[in-house]
């Protein structure tokens, strides 16, 4: 009886330590203990071709990807030094609450509910895109208003999740969900017919089409965007240092942008006579060290990883595999959302 | 605490000084256990604390809450009426009544086959035993997982809605499940579902009278006959009242579905099948151990006295194998259910997907986590206190 009842005290103590040690996070300063790893731990998507994808040669690549080397290269000068840590949409928010990962750039949705109840804060969106829908091209669907009645597949725990329910309740239809977690499953369920329907976010859709059917002719796009989905990147509440960088590193690529600089010609543009570029490439002032790092934290950015339409242009650009409008993702001069604040 | 002191002697008391109280065992015992439970209490309560505390440092939402928000989310399959108004709570109820129908059936049928391959395993026919031998090693063997995943596949690739096998002209299998028809729905199903209860009841307590009335007059009354009339015969008189409707809704293909009948999902099937079938490995394995644990003597003994076999079954072997079976049964009852949240990998809307979901929706990922947790321990607690109670029934009862 003794003896049993030393082994059961020991279980206890291992499992409630083992549900604690979800609540051992350092909160405090991230900046200093990315410096000290040498690295940076980024959260992003384990396979959404054009956004975060292994390619053939074993390395990450993707448009999210790009942005987690761009903070690499803000915080070392070597956009490198970044380890990618693979998230399911289940997995993604306690890892970055529980600080396995320092920084979430997994196609997360900014909204009210993840901003303050999860302990997030999120950076300026870096995608702006919306719920879409892919449909078997010989069944007839040409709007979403054919889907009444629908089966449709879709990933738990997203926004498009509570979209969908959202969609069809607004419009009076029915459809019956089919929540898988894994993607390869979820898509394998739509493609074999399971679901009439796919829903993910829009720009996410012609990733599966390319990659995951066998024949990217059978399916089509939906028209049309159904909800607001701003992508962005997220970090813990409660470390402004560490949030203002990531911040500003997007606003960077986006300025880089609108001010014509790109990789090439960021050494020359050292040279120009315009503050605001002076100012982005780190000639004067000293905006770097005011975020923790060094001067040349932009140029690092820009030289490195590029400027907004480069890294678009990489991964969603003409002749790439995920072919996708820029569409709302353009400058506010030429009307669209990417705004960026001034580095002054 | 009078009875601290071990050694306690009417008459004469010996002295209570603070040596004999530590000498004294039970008052030894007493201590570790005390100070055992204050240690695992002391533990709980600093742990506990501490991920209150770190939820708030972090901002992150705590508390139950959130079960009476709007999930804003739908269920694929609920038994109870559901939509994405209602509260996460009931959400939570609806994947605990699908984990309930799927482990249910999954107990049944894991049952019924595990019985018959585990009697086929001791068969005098080489080549039934030889099947069941291969049967209990490949499904007994490989991973739970790997096979619900498996009959996921295998039903994902039957012909689509538009070229549907039709079975009997009743029904139709695609890869969204088999529809079937079944009688429309009628206000005297539930008075019908009243009366099968009834029939049961009255069967039983038919039984127990009849065990009794053996007992104290020896005269032996067969209640089979009039234990089926019951069952089947008053649900039949329920529905014969009720007008004897006999209208069918038969599937018709409407839109992108079947409109009618009811259809079994996919998901649903895979499921069942996969932790079912896992399960009945075990259970064939628990049953043969069990049959050839009656010593062959008694049955041989049985059989030279002239029973016929069946009688030898049911009142030499079986009792004595019961006993045998019931508790590694149970276990194996329990491991079903909890392998039933194998759900989330093919999409049954069972109590761990949900929760998933709502963990994902609400952040409060230890609330969801600690609500599944609760709730699988309560249904594995109350199976086995139900089996422990049919094991007291069947366990060698001495007189």
């Amino acid at each position: 009886m003794n003896k049993d009842f030393k082994l059961k005290t020991a279980l206890c103590a291992i499992g409630l330590a083992t549900l604690g040690s979800a609540g051992f996070a350092d909160s405090g300063d991230t900046l200093a203990s990315v410096k000290e790893r040498g690295e940076v731990l980024c959260g992003v998507h384990p396979a959404r071709h054009g956004f975060a994808a292994p390619n053939s040669k074993g390395h990450w690549d993707g448009f999210e990807v790009d942005y987690c080397h761009a903070i690499a290269a803000a915080v070392f000068g070597d956009a490198d030094k970044v380890r990618f840590v693979a998230l399911s949409s289940q997995q993604r928010f306690p890892a970055i609450q529980s600080g396995e990962v320092d920084v979430l750039v997994r196609n997360v949705t900014a909204t009210l509910g993840r901003d303050t109840a999860l302990g997030l804060n999120f950076a300026p969106p870096i995608f702006y895109t919306g719920t879409g829908f892919l449909v078997h091209a010989d069944s007839g669907v040409k709007t979403v208003e054919d889907l009444d009645g629908a089966t449709i597949c879709v990933a738990p725990g997203s926004t498009t999740e509570r979209n969908v329910a959202q969609i069809f309740a607004t419009r009076g239809m029915d459809y019956t969900p089919v929540v898988i977690e894994n993607n390869k499953q979820l898509v394998d369920a739509y493609v074999t017919g399971r679901c009439d329907a796919l829903t993910k976010d829009k720009a996410a859709l012609p990733g599966v089409r390319a990659y995951d059917t066998e024949n990217p002719a059978e399916h089509v796009l939906l028209p049309g965007i159904f909800s607001k989905e701003p992508l962005a990147a997220a970090v813990r509440q409660g470390d402004d240092q560490w949030y203002d960088l990531v911040k500003w590193v997007t606003y960077a690529t986006f300025n880089a942008e609108e001010l014509g600089v790109t990789s090439e010609n960021a050494d020359d543009m050292k040279s120009s006579d315009n503050v605001d570029i002076q100012s982005l490439l780190g000639v004067t002032g000293d905006y770097g060290s005011k975020l923790g790092v060094s001067e040349d934290w932009a140029y690092n950015v820009i030289t490195q990883v590029g400027n907004y339409a480069e890294i678009y242009a990489r991964h969603f650009g003409p002749g790439s595999p995920v072919e996708l409008d820029r569409d709302l993702n353009t400058l506010w001069v030429d009307g669209g959302l990417l705004y960026g604040f001034p580095i002054k | 605490m009078t009875h601290i002191d071990g050694s306690d002697q009417r008459g004469a008391k010996p002295r209570q000084t603070l040596s004999t109280l530590l000498y004294s065992k039970s008052f030894r015992t007493a201590v570790t256990q005390v100070v055992m439970a204050a240690v695992v209490i002391f533990i709980g309560l600093f742990l506990y604390q501490n991920v209150v505390e770190n939820l708030r440092a972090q901002n992150i939402a705590t508390g139950f809450g959130f079960l009476e928000q709007t999930s804003q989310f739908d269920i694929g399959e609920k038994m109870i009426t559901y939509s994405a108004r209602d509260s996460y709570g009931r959400a939570f109820v609806v994947g605990l009544l699908n984990t309930l129908s799927v482990s249910a059936a999954g107990i049944f049928l894991a049952t019924l086959i595990g019985f018959t391959v585990g009697i086929s395993r001791i068969s005098s026919n080489w080549l039934l035993s030889k099947v069941a031998t291969g049967y209990v090693e490949i499904v007994r063997n490989i991973p739970v997982i790997l096979q619900v995943i498996f009959w996921s596949v295998l039903l994902r690739n039957l012909p689509n809605a538009r070229n549907a096998v039709e079975v009997y002209g009743v029904g139709f299998l695609t890869n969204r499940g088999l529809t079937f028809a079944v009688p429309a729905t009628h206000p005297i199903h539930s008075t019908m579902g009243i009366a099968l209860v009834a029939g049961i009841v009255l069967a039983i307590l038919g039984s127990i009278w009849a065990r009794r009335h053996r007992e104290s007059t020896g005269t032996y009354v067969n209640m089979l006959w009039p234990s089926i009339g019951l069952v089947i015969g008053l649900p039949v008189l329920a529905w014969l009242f009720g007008g004897a409707p006999t209208a069918i809704s038969y599937p018709v293909q409407k839109g992108f579905n079947f409109q009618g009948g009811v259809t079994i999902s996919p998901e649903f099937t895979a499921l069942l099948i996969g932790i079912a079938l896992y399960a009945s490995g075990f259970i064939a394995e628990i049953v043969r151990a069990g049959l050839q644990a009656t010593p062959k003597g008694q049955i041989e003994a049985a059989r030279s006295m002239g029973f016929r076999p069946w009688f030898v079954t049911r009142y030499v072997v079986l009792p004595q194998a019961l006993r045998v079976i019931v508790p590694p049964l149970t276990s194996q009852y329990v491991s079903l259910i909890k392998n039933s949240s194998i759900a989330v990998v093919v999409g049954y809307p069972d109590l761990v997907n949900i929760g998933n979901t709502v963990m994902n929706q609400t952040g409060q990922a230890v609330e969801a986590i600690a609500v599944m947790m609760l709730v699988y321990l309560t249904i594995s607690l109350i199976t086995s206190t139900f089996m422990n109670f049919y094991n007291r029934l069947v366990a060698i009862k001495e007189r």
